[in-house]
C-alpha cells in the first residue's frame, strides 16, 4: 500500500494542533488542563504522591488494631464514626475495608500514577530528545481518567456499607454480594484501566517514533527501555482486567452468574441466581493482569536506579546489553506465571508445573539485572549524595524482596506460606524499601530538572537513613509471622489463635515500625515544598549527567529543547579515557 | 510546537504515529474481546450441559447482520479509497453507507435483544445468555464508538480534508482499521455464539 | 515539506488504487460466501469438537481477509507485525492456560 511520503523535518499544514500558538493560554490550559507533557508529568506525581500518603495512613490505621486488637484508638479514635469504630474500637468490617482500599491505593493510585505516569511522562520525552508526547491530548486525557478514578474510589468511602472490602483482589463470591462500595471500585477500576490504556499507547509510540537521530534503540538510557517495556505490559494485561470487571459488575448488578457457583447460600438464604458460574474464572482474568502489573511496580523503579548509579558512580553501566534483553524477557514471561497466585485453588500437578517452571524462570532476568546493578558499583568513584544513597538502598531490599519470592514461586513450598504475613512481608519489601526508594531516588535526581532547584542534601540523608531502617523494622518481623502460619487480613493479626501467641508481639514492632516511619517522612515533605521555592538553584546540568534531558534548561520550556538534541553516542559515557571530563554527554558532538 | 510523524511518516519505521497508535489500541482490544472468549471457553466447558446456538438465538436475523457488517467494512474501505483518488463526494458517500449499514446492525441487534426480553430471557436467567449479552453488548459498544468516529469525519472532522488531506486520509484510514476490527470480532462471535 | 494533496497523485498512484479496489470487491464476495457456508455447515450438526474446529476454520479464512486486505496488513510494516505476534501469543495463553489448569477442565484431568 503506498504511503504518504517520508520527511525529515515535517511541518503539517496549518496551525491544527497550534491554532492557539501564538495567544497565551491562560491559567486553566496551562496549569490545569495542559498538554504539556511536563505538566501533566507533574500531576501524576504530586496527584501519586497524595495518594500514597492516604493509602499509608490507611495502613497506620490498621497498624493499632494489629498491636492492640481491639484497644479503642485514642485521640482520633471517635473520628470514624460508630459503625466503622464502635466505642473506638474497629470493627472488622473496617479493617477490611482499609485493607481492600490501601491495596488498590498503593498500587493503582500512588505508585503506578507516579512511576509511569509521573516519572515516565516527565523523563522519557525530555531523555529520548523529543518535544513532548506524540499524543498530548490523549496524554492529557489519560490524566484525567485517572483522576475520575482516583475520585471514584475515594467517593467510594462515603457510600452505605462503605468502600470495597474484598481486597485487592476482588476474589468472587465476596465481592459479588459485598455492598455498594465494590460497585464503586469496579468503576474506579474502569476509569483507571482506561487512563493506563491510553498512556500505554502513548508512551510505545513516543519511544519509538519522536526519539531523536542517532538516539537508536540500543542507546536508549535503560529508564527509556524499562518505561517502554511497562507500557506493553499495561497495553495487554489490563484489558482482560477490564473484562472481568465488566462480567463482576453483570454479576453484581445484571444478576448473572459469571463468577458465582450454584448452590451458594449466604447468611442462611440461598442466592437467587442462576449459578454455574466459576470463582475461578475471576483468579484467572484478575491475576492474568495482575502479575504483569507487578512488574509494572517494579521495572521503572529499576529505570531509576540504573540512571543514577551510572551518574554517581562515573562509569558505564556494567552489562547494559544483558540487562536490555533480561527487561525484555521478563516482560514477555510475566504474562505466562500468573497462576502462581492460584497453587491453592485445585489445579493439576501439570499445570502446577508448569507455573511454577516460569516462575522460577522469570526469576533469572531479575537477578541478572540486580547483579549488574551491584556490579556497576565496582571500579566506580561513588558520590554519595541523596538519589545515590535511595539507589544503593533499593538494590539489597530489591534483593531480599526478591529472593523472599522463591519459595512462594514453588507450589510445595507455597503450601504452608500463601496467604500469610510470608507473602505480606514479600511483596512490600519489593515495592516499599523497594520501588518506593527507588521512587525518592528518581524525585531528588530529577528534582531539579523539573524546578530550578536543588533539594536539601541534610533532610534527604535524614529521609533516607530514617526509612531504611524503619522500613525493616516493619517488614522483617511479617516473615517470622508468616513462618509461624499467621494468616494475611485477619482483623486481629492472628490474636484469636493459639500457634499465633509467641509472635504477636512482633506486630506491635511492625506497627511502632510504620509510626515511625511516618515521622521520617515529615523531612521529605517539607524538603519538597520548601525546595520548590528556596532550593539552591542549578543550571542545566547539576549532576554532569550524560543523558539528553540535562542538555534542556531547568525546568524546560514548553517544546523542552533550545535546538533539536541529537545522540552521538551510548547513554552512559563516563570516564572515557583519554578526555578533559569525566562524562562525555549523548547529546554533545 | 508541532510534533513530527503525525502526517508524513518517520524514514525507519515507515509509519506515521497514528498508525502506531491505532494498531496499539487494537492490540489492546484482542486482549479484551480475547478475555471474554477465555470465559466462554471456562463457563462451557465447566457446564453440564450447553445449548446450542440456534436453540435460543435466531440465526437467519443474525446471518444478515453479519452480512450487513461485512457490507459495511467494505463501504469503510471503499470511502478511504475515495479519499486516496481525490474523491470527496463519493468519500462521502461511502462513509454514509458505512454509518447507516451501522444504524441498520444496531437496529437489529434492538429487536433481537427485545425479542429475547419479551420471552423473558435475560443475562441472569442462564450462563449462555449472560456470556451472550455481555459478548454482544460489548461489541455493540464498539459499533457505537466506531459509528461516533465516522459520523464525526463524514460531518464536522471533514473540513480537515480541506487544511491537510493527507492528515485527513490517514485519520479516515485509522477510523476505518477500527470499524474493521469490529467486523473482524463479530466474524468470531457469530459462529461462537450462534452457530455452535 | 509542501502538501501531499490527493489531487495531485500520479496516474501511477491510481491505478494502484484500481487494484485494491479490484482486490477489496473480491474479498467481500468471498467473504459473504463464506458466510453463507459457514450457516450452512452448522446446519449438519457436527459432534462439537468437529463443528468448533470447522467453524472457527472459516472464521479464521474471513478473519484473515478482513485483516489482510481491508486492513492492509498484508503489507503492512514489520513494526507492526511485531506487535502483533506478541499479542498474538499472549492471546493464546489467555484462552487455552484458564481452561487447562481448571480442574475439570477439557484437557488435563488430575
Amino acid at each position: 500500500m503506498t504511503q504518504p511520503a517520508a520527511v525529515d523535518a515535517p511541518k503539517p499544514h496549518g496551525a491544527h494542533e497550534d491554532h492557539h500558538a501564538h495567544e497565551p493560554l491562560g491559567f486553566w490550559r496551562l496549569y490545569v488542563f495542559s498538554t504539556d507533557h511536563k505538566v501533566i508529568g507533574i500531576q501524576y506525581a504530586v496527584t501519586g504522591l497524595l495518594f500514597l500518603l492516604f493509602g499509608f495512613s490507611l495502613m497506620m490505621l490498621m497498624r493499632w488494631q494489629l498491636a492492640y486488637p481491639g484497644v479503642a484508638l485514642p485521640l482520633i479514635g471517635s473520628w470514624f464514626g460508630e459503625a466503622r469504630m464502635p466505642g473506638g474500637t474497629m470493627a472488622p468490617e473496617f479493617y477490611n475495608e482499609l485493607g481492600a482500599m490501601h491495596g488498590t491505593i498503593m498500587v493503582f493510585l500512588g505508585v503506578v500514577p507516579l512511576a509511569v505516569g509521573g516519572f515516565g511522562n516527565f523523563v522519557v520525552p525530555l531523555q529520548i530528545g523529543a518535544p513532548d508526547m506524540a499524543f498530548p491530548r490523549l496524554n492529557m486525557a489519560s490524566y484525567w481518567f485517572f483522576f475520575l478514578g482516583g475520585m471514584t474510589m475515594l467517593g467510594s468511602f462515603f457510600v452505605p456499607g462503605g468502600a470495597a472490602q474484598s481486597g485487592w483482589t476482588s476474589y468472587a463470591p465476596l465481592s459479588v454480594i459485598a455492598g455498594t462500595g465494590q460497585t464503586w471500585w469496579l468503576i474506579g477500576m474502569m476509569f483507571l484501566i482506561t487512563s493506563s490504556l491510553l498512556g500505554a499507547v502513548n508512551f510505545i509510540t513516543t519511544i519509538i517514533q519522536l526519539r531523536a537521530k542517532g538516539l537508536t534503540f540500543m542507546r536508549f538510557p535503560f529508564f527509556v527501555w524499562a518505561q517502554f517495556v511497562t507500557a506493553f505490559l499495561l497495553l495487554l494485561a489490563f484489558p482482560p482486567l477490564e473484562a472481568a470487571g465488566v462480567m463482576q459488575l453483570m454479576d453484581r448488578v445484571a444478576g448473572t452468574s459469571f463468577f458465582l457457583p450454584s448452590g451458594l447460600v449466604v447468611s442462611g438464604q440461598p442466592l437467587t441466581n442462576a449459578g454455574g458460574g466459576n470463582p475461578l474464572l475471576w483468579q484467572h482474568l484478575f491475576w492474568f493482569l495482575a502479575h504483569p502489573e507487578v512488574y509494572v511496580l517494579i521495572l521503572p523503579g529499576m529505570g531509576i536506579v540504573a540512571e543514577i548509579i551510572a551518574n554517581n558512580t562515573r562509569k558505564p553501566l556494567w552489562g547494559y546489553r544483558s540487562m536490555v534483553y533480561s527487561l525484555v524477557f521478563l516482560g514477555f514471561m510475566s504474562f505466562i506465571v500468573w497462576a502462581h497466585h492460584m497453587f491453592m485453588t485445585g489445579m493439576g500437578t501439570a499445570m502446577a508445573a508448569f507455573f511454577q517452571t516460569t516462575t522460577m524462570i522469570i526469576s533469572i532476568p531479575s537477578v541478572v539485572i540486580l547483579t549488574a546493578l551491584i556490579i556497576s558499583l565496582w571500579g566506580g568513584s561513588i558520590r554519595f549524595n541523596t538519589p545515590m544513597l535511595f539507589a544503593l538502598g533499593f538494590l539489597p531490599m530489591f534483593g531480599i524482596g526478591g529472593l523472599t519470592g522463591l519459595p512462594l514461586g514453588l507450589n510445595v513450598a507455597d503450601i504452608p506460606l500463601h496467604d500469610t504475613y510470608y507473602v505480606i512481608a514479600h511483596f512490600h519489601y519489593v515495592v516499599a524499601p523497594g520501588t518506593i526508594f527507588a521512587l525518592f531516588a528518581g524525585i531528588y535526581y530529577w528534582f531539579p530538572k523539573a524546578t530550578g532547584r536543588r533539594m536539601n542534601e541534610t533532610l534527604g540523608k535524614i529521609h533516607f537513613f530514617g526509612s531504611l531502617v524503619c522500613m525493616n523494622v516493619v517488614f522483617m518481623p511479617m516473615f517470622l509471622v508468616g513462618l509461624a502460619g499467621v494468616s494475611r487480613r485477619l482483623y486481629d493479626g492472628g490474636a484469636s489463635y493459639n500457634f499465633a501467641q509467641p509472635v504477636l508481639h512482633l506486630n506491635v514492632v511492625s506497627s511502632w515500625g510504620a509510626w515511625t516511619l511516618a515521622l521520617f517522612q515529615i523531612p521529605f515533605i517539607f524538603n519538597f515544598f520548601w525546595s520548590i521555592w528556596k532550593g539552591a538553584p542549578v543550571g542545566d546540568n547539576p549532576w554532569d549527567a550524560t543523558t539528553i534531558e540535562w542538555a534542556a534548561p531547568s525546568p524546560p520550556p514548553h517544546g523542552n529543547f533550545r535546538m533539536a538534541p541529537e545522540a552521538f553516542r551510548g547513554p552512559y559515557e563516563y570516564s572515557v579515557p583519554g578526555t578533559a571530563k569525566d562524562f562525555a554527554p549523548q547529546y554533545e558532538a | 510546537m508541532e510534533i513530527p510523524y503525525t502526517v508524513a511518516v518517520r524514514r525507519d519505521t515507515g509509519l506515521t504515529n497514528g498508525k502506531i497508535g491505532i494498531w496499539l489500541f487494537l492490540a489492546s482490544e484482542v486482549m479484551l474481546f480475547g478475555a471474554l472468549f477465555a470465559s466462554y471457553i471456562l463457563i462451557r466447558t465447566g457446564a453440564p450441559s450447553w445449548p446450542r446456538g440456534d436453540t435460543i438465538l435466531n440465526v437467519p436475523l443474525a446471518t444478515f447482520n453479519t452480512l450487513v457488517l461485512i457490507s459495511s467494512s467494505v463501504t469503510m474501505v471503499m470511502a478511504w479509497a475515495s479519499l486516496m483518488r481525490g474523491r470527496f463526494g463519493t468519500f462521502r458517500i461511502y462513509m454514509g453507507t458505512t454509518i447507516l449499514l451501522g444504524f441498520v446492525f444496531l437496529v437489529v441487534k434492538y429487536f433481537e435483544y427485545s425479542h429475547k426480553f419479551h420471552d423473558d430471557l435475560f443475562p441472569r436467567t442462564n450462563n449462555f445468555l449472560a456470556i451472550y449479552f455481555t459478548l454482544t453488548g460489548l461489541h455493540m459498544l464498539h459499533v457505537l464508538g466506531g459509528m461516533a468516529v465516522n459520523a464525526y469525519f463524514w460531518g464536522p472532522g471533514a473540513k480537515l480534508w480541506k487544511t491537510n488531506p493527507q492528515w485527513f486520509i490517514n485519520r479516515v484510514e485509522h477510523s476505518g482499521l477500527f470499524w474493521h476490527f469490529v467486523d473482524l470480532v463479530w466474524i468470531f462471535l457469530f459462529p461462537t455464539l450462534y452457530l455452535l | 515539506m509542501t502538501s501531499d494533496h490527493a489531487a495531485s497523485m500520479t496516474d501511477d498512484h491510481a491505478a494502484d488504487i484500481d487494484r485494491h479496489v479490484r482486490i477489496y470487491i473480491t474479498v467481500f464476495v468471498a467473504l459473504m460466501v463464506l458466510t453463507i457456508i459457514t450457516v450452512a455447515i452448522s446446519r449438519v450438526h457436527l459432534a462439537v469438537p468437529i463443528a468448533v474446529t470447522v467453524a472457527l476454520l472459516v472464521a479464521t479464512i474471513k478473519g484473515s481477509l478482513v485483516a489482510c486486505y481491508f486492513m492492509h496488513l498484508i503489507s503492512e510494516k514489520k513494526l507492526i507485525y511485531a506487535v502483533l505476534l506478541l499479542t498474538v501469543a499472549f492471546f493464546i495463553a489467555l484462552l487455552a492456560l484458564p481452561v487447562v489448569t481448571t480442574s475439570n477442565g477439557f484437557w488435563i484431568h488430575e
